[in-house]
């Protein structure tokens, strides 16, 4: 039964790819406050599956806030999220999730290795502990980010860039089908940046949807298939060379700031 | 076996008692103390070994299972606490002390109408002389239940201390780990009422498990240093008290400190030396 839903899955994502509707995140009247004041107001959207999407606008535009209210993470005011028409909570443990480096407690007593253990955990039932095949994934998924020589480290003794892949390689421990980040490149060096982005690109390519946060607009085009535009409200949603304009981000970003951040950028596209 | 050992060693029966039951009450609050501390909740863990007072004291009136009351009245803090900080502005450690000293009140307000038996200063202080034999079997069960609980939901607690925001968004209830806590630390505070008393208790909970966090890099090893330091000040500071006629709650304690105190100085991964030269 279960195989056989699985395999459904697959077929109907083959499908989706030549004609592009069905299989989504559908979002309804995404509504979340904090403290009384709206954050994100009235959202409709919905997002493709197999896609790397960004997710822009300016600093406290909501986009984090997004993200977690996706995900449950923040209480949402009202509003539904569905994947593939089922509620997105069934879904959860198929989504991996790498918050922003500064949610995360980095004092904490755990190695590298144990931190990307802990990307399994999803996918393990009650009382069941990691064992042999969940280390070889571990093992595997470090390898992957270059991080191997790190495993035994602590995690505060690592560099910004260090720790993002870190995080990556949990990740894609979960072996998930959906990978929502928050703010990957920020503060982050060039090595870190290069490894990151070929591996994002590279799940894309075998399907998996990216949903990324991201903080400023530069590689905008080269890093994503869509945009999400927002600012409180969803400015704009589309594939990147039609929604990538200077109106949106003008409209976004406010007049003058617009002007100044697209130049260059987005200048082909308007 | 207790009276049969005692002979063998040739030390008193309550001298075996109480150190037997400081060495259990070290290293369950070793374990649970690591929980504490790394989930930035020690202000919280001394909030309700506070707020088990009326619990206690309602179980000598009513003649129910002191566990029970004091576990009912712990977890009703917790919640009352959460409640306050998610209903209103109020920051959690100001909530944290309306409902600490509030519940502490009322429980000498219970106490004294009950007018039995029931001595505040031994529940505040612990009389470690006076171990029954009963009290000392229900530590120990309580060491073991707590130590299978945690070795069980081991991985389920060390993602939603280490990162509850991952751990929530893979659909992990951590609200019920936070509680599943409370519950074990309103429970080990009763174990520990006649060793150290609801006052020190938070101290047993608090400096082994930050000893230990000064020299460990992995969760599994910070807790059972945690523990091997609980027990050696727990057993330390019973001889120490029983040798220089010295209360034996604050010996224990202050055993502990002496432990912490030594471990900032010397552990490589605090450093302190290194920073001390470095800033001269």
């Amino acid at each position: 039964m279960l195989y056989k839903e699985r395999k459904l899955t697959i077929i109907k994502k083959v499908v989706h790819v030549e004609t592009g509707d069905d299989t989504v995140i559908e979002i309804n009247n995404l509504n979340v406050d904090y403290f009384g004041n709206p954050v994100l107001e009235s959202i409709d959207l919905n997002i493709p599956l197999g896609y790397s999407v960004g997710i822009i606008g300016p600093n406290g535009a909501g986009k984090s806030t997004f993200i977690k209210a996706l995900l449950e993470v923040v209480k949402k005011r009202s509003g539904s999220v569905k994947i593939e028409g089922a509620d997105i909570s069934g879904w959860k443990r198929r989504i991996a999730y790498v918050p922003q480096k500064n949610d995360i407690d980095l004092t904490f007593p755990i190695t590298v290795r144990n931190t990307v253990l802990t990307g399994t955990y999803p996918g393990l039932k009650l009382f069941r502990r990691p064992g042999k095949k969940e280390m070889e994934t571990a093992e595997r998924c470090m390898a992957m980010v270059d991080i191997s020589d790190l495993a035994n480290r602590q995690i505060s003794n690592l560099s910004g860039g260090q720790l993002q892949r870190v995080f990556i390689a949990r990740a894609l421990a979960q072996q998930a089908e959906l990978f929502f980040l928050d703010e990957p490149f920020v503060g982050i060096d060039l090595v870190s940046e290069t490894i990151i982005v070929k591996l994002l690109k590279q799940l894309r390519e075998e399907g998996k949807t990216v949903l990324v946060v991201h903080h400023d607009l530069h590689e905008v085009e080269d890093y994503f298939d869509k945009i999400i535009i927002l600012n409180k409200k969803l400015i704009a949603f589309g594939d990147v060379k039609d929604t990538f304009t200077t109106e949106n981000i003008r409209s976004a970003y406010g007049a003058s700031l617009g002007n100044v951040i697209i130049k260059g950028a987005g200048d082909g596209h308007d | 076996m207790i009276n049969a050992l005692s002979g063998w060693l040739d030390i008193p029966v309550y001298a075996l008692n109480a150190g037997l039951s400081a060495v259990i009450l070290g290293i369950v609050s070793g374990v649970l103390g690591s929980f504490i501390v790394l989930r930035k909740m020690s202000l919280m863990g001394d909030a309700l070994s506070h707020a088990v007072l009326p619990g206690v004291a309602l179980s000598y009136i009513l003649g129910i299972n002191i566990l029970l009351g004091a576990s009912l009245f712990g977890l009703l803090a917790a919640i009352l606490i959460q409640f306050i900080t998610s209903r209103s502005n109020i920051k959690s450690d100001t909530s944290i002390g309306i409902i600490l000293s509030s519940f502490f009140a009322l429980g000498i307000v219970l106490i004294t109408f009950a007018r039995s038996g029931l001595d505040l200063t031994h529940i505040l202080f612990g009389n470690i002389l006076a171990v029954p034999q009963s009290e000392l079997t229900q530590s120990f069960i309580i060491m073991l239940v707590v130590i299978a609980i945690i070795t069980l939901l081991y991985k389920e607690l060390l993602i939603s201390s280490f990162d509850p925001v991952v751990a929530k968004a893979y659909g992990l209830r951590t609200g019920f780990y936070h509680y599943l806590l409370m519950t074990l630390l309103s429970v080990v505070t009763v174990s520990s009422l006649s060793q150290v008393g609801i006052v020190l208790v938070i101290a047993m909970l608090v400096i082994p498990a930050a000893t230990s966090y000064l020299w460990t890099k992995t969760l599994f090893h910070m807790i059972v240093l945690a523990s091997a330091a609980g027990a050696v000040s727990g057993i330390a500071g019973v001889i120490l008290s029983f040798r220089y006629n010295l209360p034996t709650s604050a010996t224990i304690v202050l055993t502990g400190m002496a432990l912490f105190v030594i471990s900032f100085i010397l552990s490589p991964k605090n450093n302190f030396l290194g920073k001390g030269l470095k800033t001269k």
